[in-house]
C-alpha cells in the first residue's frame, strides 16, 4: 500500500491527524499561561507525571515524543515522494502555465511544510534544548518565566507569528485534503468540511497566538 | 483578427525541439480554434514549409482527440470546453497566444502538438471494465438503478480522455481519469463484483505509468471539458483504501 | 437508360444468399444450420478488424471472446475516439417497455418504409429481432442509460415514430455506447485475445485467388508500411460523409478502406443514398472545417421561417409578421414544422437559393422559439433544450434565447456502402463489411437512433457467428509474406504514397477538399438533376486531375506526416464522389435521401419508380478509366406492402 501513491497520501493524512490532535493537546496546555504562573508550571511538570504509577518519570512524553517524530517523518518521506514523482511525471514544465485551481495554501503546501520543519528545529532550540541565545536569561526549573522570557525577545516572537500563519495555511490545504484522501467527502458534507478545516486553520493559530501577543503586550508577565 | 503565435515544434519524439513564431492575419472571430490553426497551416504550406501536427477528430468535443495548453491553460480560457469548441472570439486583435502541447512524462509528445496517450488506454486495461461475455446479458430491466445512482455514473461516464487533467495538474497527475472511470463503474450495480480489484489494478498501473499523484489541488475539475468532479477522487480513494485493508464486503 | 449506356457495363445479378422460409425463422435456421469452429481450434484463425466504433469494437470483442485471435486497427490514438462516440439522440430497440403497442415486427415495418422501400427485407427484420438483446449487451456492460425513478429504464419517441423505443444517455448516448464496446475491447486486449493498433491505417486490401487474405497498413508514425494477413479481413470503417467537405463527421471519417476494397474487386452499393440532417448550424465563413448537428426534437417547439422578401437584411425581431414566411407550415399544414428530414432540408435550401437566407452569409433559415417561449415559458425551453441552446451559443456567439437560432441542412450519413450479403460478407469471399460501411439495412434514408443499433447489431451479433460460419468451412493454403499477392499490394500503396509526394505543385490537399465539397453539394446535395450531375461528372474529373497535377505535400512517407495521410484520403474521395454522382445519375428517381427533380410529384414530393428501381445498385471497379460494371440485386417486398408517403 505505502508503494502506490494513494497509500502515500494516506500516510499523509494518518500522520497530519496525529499532529493535529497534537497541537490541540499543545495548545491547550500553552492557553494555561493565562490561568498564572503556578497553574502553568504544574501543568508543565504533570507532562512528565503522565500515567505514573503505572509509567515511569517521563516515559509519557518519551513516548509521545517517539510516536511524533516518527508521524513526522513519514508524513516528510511521503512528501518528498510524492514531490520526487510529480517533478519526474514532468520534467519539461510549460513555457507558460496558468494555476487552473487552488489557493495560496495548496500552491504553498510543499515550502510552507519545510518552513514549518526548519521552525519545529528552531522551536526545539528555544524550549527544549534551551539554547541560551535563544531563550535569554530565565529562572532555572521555571518553565512560565522561560516562556514569557523567551516572549520579550521580538525575534522570537515574528517567527512564532509567521510560523502560525505557516501552520495555518498548511492545516487549512491539509485539513481538507485529509477528508479527501480518506474518501470520506462527498457532495453532501463538502460544505461542513469545509467550514470545519477553514475553523481548525483558524482556531489553532490563533489560539497559539495569543500567548507571545499576551505576553508582548505585557498581558502576561 | 491579426495574433501573434508561439508555437512548439519539435519533429519527433527524439527532437528536443523549440518555439517559433508566426504571424497570422485575417482570422474569423468566428472560427474555432482550431480552424484557426488550418489556416496557420495552409499559410505555411503556402511557404512550402512543414505545418504544424495537432491531434483532432470530432471537432465537436466529444472525441477526446484534441487538446492544447494555450497560454498555460488546458483547452485554453473557456472552462468547459475542448479546444475544438473553443472560438476566436474569446481572444482579441493583436493577441500573443502561446500553443503547447500537454507536458507530461506519460504523455511523450510525438510531434509538434501531438502526444501519446496510450498511458490512459492501459490504466483502463487493468480493471476499466465489466468482466462478462457477449450473449450472457440478463434482460436490461432485471437490473434496477435508482435514477440519482445512474445520472452520478453518468457524470462521471462523460470523460472523454482528452488528458487535459492531468496536463493542468502541477502533479502531471492521472487521478482524476482514473477516479472517473472507478466512479463510473463503482456507482452502478454491474459493477460491484470486480469494484476493489479494478481500483486496486487501475491505480497500480497510472502509478506504474509515472502519472504524480494527486494533492488535491483541483486543477483537473477546472480544465476538464466535461467538468467531472473532485467526488470522483474521494470515492476512489476511499475504494482503495477499503480493497488494501480487505473490508470490501460492503 | 440506355443514353447512358456507355457510363457502365451490365454485369450478372447479385444474390444476397438471404435464406428460405418465413421472414421470422431466417436467422434461427441459418444459425442453426451454420458450420462451428470448435472452441480449441478458434486460436487457430486470424481475423483482421479494420475500425474500432460500434461495429469494429463490437466485433473484435466477440471474436475475442470466443478464442478467435483477432488484430484491431484504427487511425486515432485510441480505440475510444472512433466517430460512433458523437451520436447523440439514441438507440432503439423493439422492448415495448411502454406498452404502446412496439413490436420487433413494427421496428421492422417503420425501418422498411423509413428506407423508403430500398432495402432488403430480411436484413431489417433480423436487425429488429436483434435489437433487445443489444439493450442487455450494454446495460451489462455498465452503459447508463436514462432510468425512471424506479430505476427502470427510459425510454423516448424519436425521429417522428409514433412509439417509444429509443434508449438514450443524456445527449452523448453514442459516447456511452462506444466506451461499453471499447471497455470490452480492453478487456480482450488486457487477456492478449485482441491485439490493438491505433495510429495505423489500412491502404489496401489483399485479396489471393479470390479471397480476402489481408490488409496492407501504414504506421502512421513511423511511415512502415507491412501486410496483415488473415482468415477473414473485417472493415467497419463507417461512411463517407466526408466526400462533401461539409458535414457533421469528423475530420479524421475518411473512404479509403471501403475504397480501396473496391478497387479490389468489392461491389460498392448504392453510393448515392446520403442523408442529411436538417437542423445543424449553418457555417460561419470560409475558415469552416465541419458543421455541427442539433437534435432534431428542436423542431418540435421552434418555429421555421424567413423574411418573405428576398434580400431583406433587416434583423429578424423587426420582421413583422405578416413578412414572415413560415414555409413549412405553409405547404404542410398538417405536419408543418415536423416534416420528415428531406422534405425540411430541400424546402430550407430552396428559400434559401431564391435569396431568403438569413444570417451573414445568408445561407440559413430561423427557428424561432419566441412563440413557444411565450406559451411554455423559458423556464421550459430551457429544460427542454438548455444544452443545445447553450452549444448554440457557444460555436455561433448568439443568444438563442434572444435571437432566432439559424440553422441549415447538412450531411449526417451515408446509407450506401460495400454491397453485404445476409451474412455481412462482401462479394469477395472472407470479406466481411459492418456498420455504416456496409448498405445493408438503411435503403435509401435511415430512421432517427438506427445507425448505433445496426453497428453492435453487425458487430455483436451477426459477424461473430457468420465469420465463424466461414472459418469454419474454409480450406486454403496459408498466405506467406513473400507471396506476389502480397508484395505487389504493398509495392502498390508505397508507389501511391511516393506519386502524391512526388507531385510538387501548388494546391494543398484541403483546399482540393473543399473544391470536391462544393461541387458534391451543390450539384449533387439535396437535390439532383440530370443536368446539374454532368455538370459533377465534369468538374470532378477536372478536379481529379488538377489533384494529380497540382498537389503539394510537404515531408516524407516515412514519419508522421498528418498532410500526406489527408492527401491519399482526399484522392480517394474524389475517386468515390464520381461514383456517387454515376449511381445518382443511373437512379432516375426519387427515393429516401436521393432526390431527382425530375422524378416528383405536383406537391414536390419525392416520387418513386418501383417498377424501374426497385433494386440495389451494385458497382464493380473495372479497372482505372474504363466504365464501372453496374450489377443489380432485385428488392422483393413480400413482408411489407409498398406503399407512397405523404406528408401534405
Amino acid at each position: 500500500m505505502w508503494r502506490s501513491s494513494i497509500g502515500k497520501k494516506i500516510i499523509m493524512a494518518g500522520t497530519g491527524l496525529i499532529w493535529i490532535g497534537y497541537l490541540l493537546v499543545h495548545m491547550y496546555g500553552n492557553l494555561k499561561v493565562f490561568a498564572g504562573e503556578e497553574a502553568f508550571n504544574h501543568y508543565a511538570e504533570s507532562l512528565r507525571t503522565l500515567g505514573e504509577p503505572m509509567v515511569g518519570h517521563g516515559h509519557a512524553l518519551i513516548l509521545a515524543r517517539i510516536v511524533l517524530i516518527l508521524s513526522l517523518a513519514a508524513h516528510v518521506w511521503a512528501a518528498m515522494a510524492l514531490t520526487r514523482a510529480a517533478q519526474q511525471a514532468r520534467p519539461m514544465g510549460y513555457a507558460k502555465f496558468h494555476q487552473a485551481s487552488g489557493n495560496y495554501a495548496t500552491i504553498t503546501m510543499r515550502w510552507g511544510g519545510l518552513a514549518l520543519g526548519l521552525f519545529i528545529l528552531y522551536h526545539l532550540a528555544h524550549l527544549t534544548w534551551n539554547v541560551p541565545v535563544l531563550t535569554g536569561e530565565y529562572e532555572p526549573g521555571n518553565t512560565f518565566d522561560k516562556l514569557v522570557v523567551g516572549f520579550t525577545n521580538p525575534v522570537n516572537v515574528v517567527l512564532y507569528l509567521l510560523a502560525l500563519v505557516a501552520v495555518g495555511l498548511h492545516l487549512w490545504h491539509g485539513g481538507a485534503s485529509f477528508f479527501q484522501t480518506l474518501g470520506w467527502r462527498t457532495a453532501a458534507n463538502r460544505q461542513p468540511i469545509r467550514f470545519l478545516t477553514g475553523a481548525l486553520a483558524i482556531a489553532i493559530p490563533v489560539g497559539f497566538a495569543v500567548v507571545p501577543l499576551a505576553v508582548a503586550t505585557g498581558l502576561v508577565a | 483578427m491579426k495574433l501573434h503565435l508561439r508555437v512548439w515544434r519539435q519533429s519527433s519524439v527524439e527532437d528536443r525541439g523549440r518555439f517559433e513564431d508566426y504571424e497570422l492575419d485575417d482570422v474569423s472571430p468566428d472560427s474555432s480554434f482550431l480552424e484557426m490553426l488550418d489556416l496557420l497551416n495552409e499559410q505555411l504550406l503556402e511557404q512550402r514549409k512543414m505545418p504544424v501536427a495537432f491531434d483532432h477528430d470530432c471537432r465537436e468535443g466529444i472525441c477526446g482527440m484534441c487538446g492544447l495548453m494555450i497560454d498555460g491553460m488546458a483547452h485554453g480560457p473557456v472552462p468547459g470546453h475542448t479546444v475544438c469548441q473553443l472560438h476566436m472570439r474569446h481572444f482579441k486583435d493583436g493577441d500573443h497566444i502561446v500553443i503547447e502541447p500537454w507536458r507530461v512524462a506519460a504523455f511523450p509528445v510525438i510531434q509538434d502538438l501531438v502526444v501519446d496517450r496510450g498511458s490512459f488506454d492501459r490504466i483502463l486495461q487493468r480493471g476499466g471494465f465489466i468482466s462478462f461475455a457477449t450473449g450472457t446479458a440478463p434482460e436490461a430491466n432485471s437490473i434496477l438503478i435508482p435514477k440519482d445512482r445512474v445520472d452520478t455514473a453518468m457524470d462521471a461516464a462523460t470523460c472523454i480522455g482528452c488528458g487535459a487533467c492531468a496536463a493542468a495538474c502541477p502533479n502531471g497527475s492521472a487521478t482524476l481519469f482514473t477516479a472517473a472511470k472507478i466512479g463510473h463503474l463503482g456507482h452502478l450495480p454491474q459493477g460491484q463484483p470486480e469494484r476493489y480489484r479494478r481500483v486496486i489494478g487501475m491505480v497500480e498501473q497510472m502509478d506504474a505509468e509515472g502519472f504524480g499523484g494527486c494533492t488535491n489541488v483541483g486543477a483537473c475539475t477546472s480544465v476538464c471539458p466535461k467538468e467531472i468532479g473532485q467526488d470522483f477522487i474521494s470515492q476512489m480513494n476511499r475504494d482503495y483504501l477499503r480493497a488494501v485493508l480487505g473490508r470490501t464486503g460492503d | 437508360m440506355s443514353e447512358h449506356g456507355h457510363l457502365w457495363q451490365e454485369g450478372p445479378e447479385l444474390d444476397g444468399q438471404v435464406p428460405l422460409g418465413a421472414i421470422e425463422n431466417q436467422w434461427d435456421d441459418l444459425r442453426f444450420s451454420m458450420k462451428l469452429v470448435a472452441p480449441a481450434n478458434r486460436r487457430h484463425y486470424h481475423v483482421v478488424v479494420v475500425g474500432s466504433g460500434l461495429a469494429g469494437a463490437s466485433v473484435a470483442t466477440a471474436l475475442g471472446e470466443q478464442g478467435y485471435r483477432v488484430s484491431c486497427f484504427c487511425f486515432q490514438d485510441s480505440p475510444r475516439r472512433a466517430h460512433s462516440v458523437a451520436a447523440q439522440g439514441g438507440i432503439n430497440a423493439a422492448k415495448n417497455y411502454r406498452n404502446d403497442g412496439d413490436s420487433i415486427r413494427r421496428l421492422f415495418y417503420d425501418t422498411v418504409k423509413g428506407g423508403d422501400y430500398r432495402s432488403r427485407e430480411s436484413n431489417i427484420y433480423r436487425l429488429a429481432q436483434i435489437s433487445t438483446e443489444i439493450i442487455d449487451q450494454c446495460v451489462a456492460q455498465g452503459v447508463p442509460f436514462a432510468r425512471e425513478y424506479g430505476g427502470y429504464l427510459d425510454n423516448r419517441s424519436f425521429g417522428g415514430v409514433q412509439v417509444s423505443r429509443t434508449f438514450y444517455a443524456r445527449g452523448q448516448t453514442g459516447q456511452q455506447l462506444l466506451l461499453g464496446a471499447y471497455q470490452s475491447l480492453t478487456r480482450q486486449i488486457a487477456a492478449g485475445q485482441v491485439e490493438m493498433h491505433v495510429r495505423s491505417e489500412m491502404l489496401d486490401l489483399i485479396v489471393v485467388d479470390g479471397i480476402a487474405r489481408g490488409i496492407v497498413v501504414r504506421n502512421l508514425l513511423t511511415g512502415e508500411l507491412r501486410a496483415v494477413l488473415g482468415d477473414a479481413v473485417v472493415l467497419a470503417t463507417g461512411g463517407y460523409s466526408n466526400v462533401f467537405f461539409l458535414s457533421t463527421n469528423a475530420k479524421g471519417c475518411n473512404a479509403t478502406a471501403i475504397w480501396r476494397a473496391y478497387r479490389r474487386g468489392a461491389v460498392f452499393a448504392n453510393p448515392c443514398y446520403t442523408q442529411i440532417h436538417p437542423t445543424c448550424i449553418p457555417p460561419s465563413g470560409s475558415h469552416q472545417s465541419k458543421l455541427t448537428l442539433m437534435s432534431e426534437s428542436l423542431r418540435n417547439d421552434g418555429r421555421i421561417w424567413v423574411p418573405r422578401r428576398p434580400g431583406d437584411t433587416r434583423s429578424p425581431d423587426a420582421v413583422p409578421e405578416p413578412d414572415r414566411y413560415y414555409f413549412l407550415e405553409e405547404k404542410y399544414p398538417s405536419f408543418g414544422n415536423l416534416v420528415p428530414r428531406d422534405v425540411a432540408s430541400r424546402n430550407a435550401k430552396q428559400v434559401v437559393d431564391e435569396g431568403m437566407g438569413v444570417g451573414l452569409h445568408k445561407n440559413g433559415v430561423y427557428l424561432d422559439f419566441s412563440e413557444a417561449m411565450e406559451r411554455l415559458g423559458r423556464a421550459t425551453i430551457e429544460q427542454r433544450y438548455g444544452n443545445l441552446f447553450d452549444m448554440y451559443h457557444s460555436i455561433t456567439g448568439e443568444d438563442p434565447y434572444a435571437v432566432p437560432m439559424r440553422i441549415y441542412p447538412a450531411v449526417h450519413y451515408t446509407m450506401g456502402g460495400l454491397w453485404v450479403d445476409y451474412q455481412l460478407q462482401s462479394n469477395i469471399p472472407g470479406l466481411f463489411i459492418l456498420g455504416e460501411a456496409n448498405f445493408s439495412d438503411h435503403g435509401a434514408n435511415r430512421l432517427g437512433a438506427s445507425a448505433l443499433m445496426q453497428g453492435l447489431a453487425d458487430g455483436y451479433f451477426i459477424a461473430p457467428y457468420t465469420i465463424g460460419n466461414y472459418l469454419a468451412g474454409i480450406d486454403q493454403a496459408a498466405v506467406t509474406a513473400d507471396a506476389p499477392e502480397v508484395t505487389g499490394a504493398i509495392a502498390d500503396v508505397r508507389n501511391r504514397l511516393s506519386a502524391l509526394l512526388g507531385i510538387q505543385g501548388r494546391r494543398t490537399a484541403l483546399s482540393l477538399h473543399r473544391e470536391l465539397g462544393q461541387i458534391m453539394w451543390e450539384q449533387c446535395g439535396m437535390a439532383r438533376t440530370a443536368e446539374s450531375l454532368s455538370t459533377a461528372q465534369t468538374q470532378l474529373q477536372a478536379l481529379r486531375e488538377e489533384f494529380w497535377n497540382e498537389l503539394y505535400v510537404p515531408g516524407d512517407a516515412g514519419s508522421l506526416n498528418q498532410n500526406l495521410e489527408f492527401a491519399g484520403r482526399v484522392a480517394d474521395l474524389i475517386e468515390l464522389g464520381e461514383l456517387l454522382v454515376l449511381d445518382a445519375l443511373h437512379r432516375e428517381e426519387s427515393c429516401g435521401g436521393h432526390f431527382r427533380e425530375e422524378s416528383q410529384t405536383a406537391d414536390g414530393e419525392a416520387r418513386r419508380n418501383d417498377a424501374e428501381f426497385s433494386y440495389v445498385a451494385g458497382w464493380t471497379w473495372q479497372g482505372e478509366g474504363a466504365a464501372p460494371m453496374l450489377r443489380r440485386e432485385p428488392l422483393a417486398f413480400e413482408a411489407v406492402r409498398l406503399s407512397e408517403r405523404s406528408y401534405s
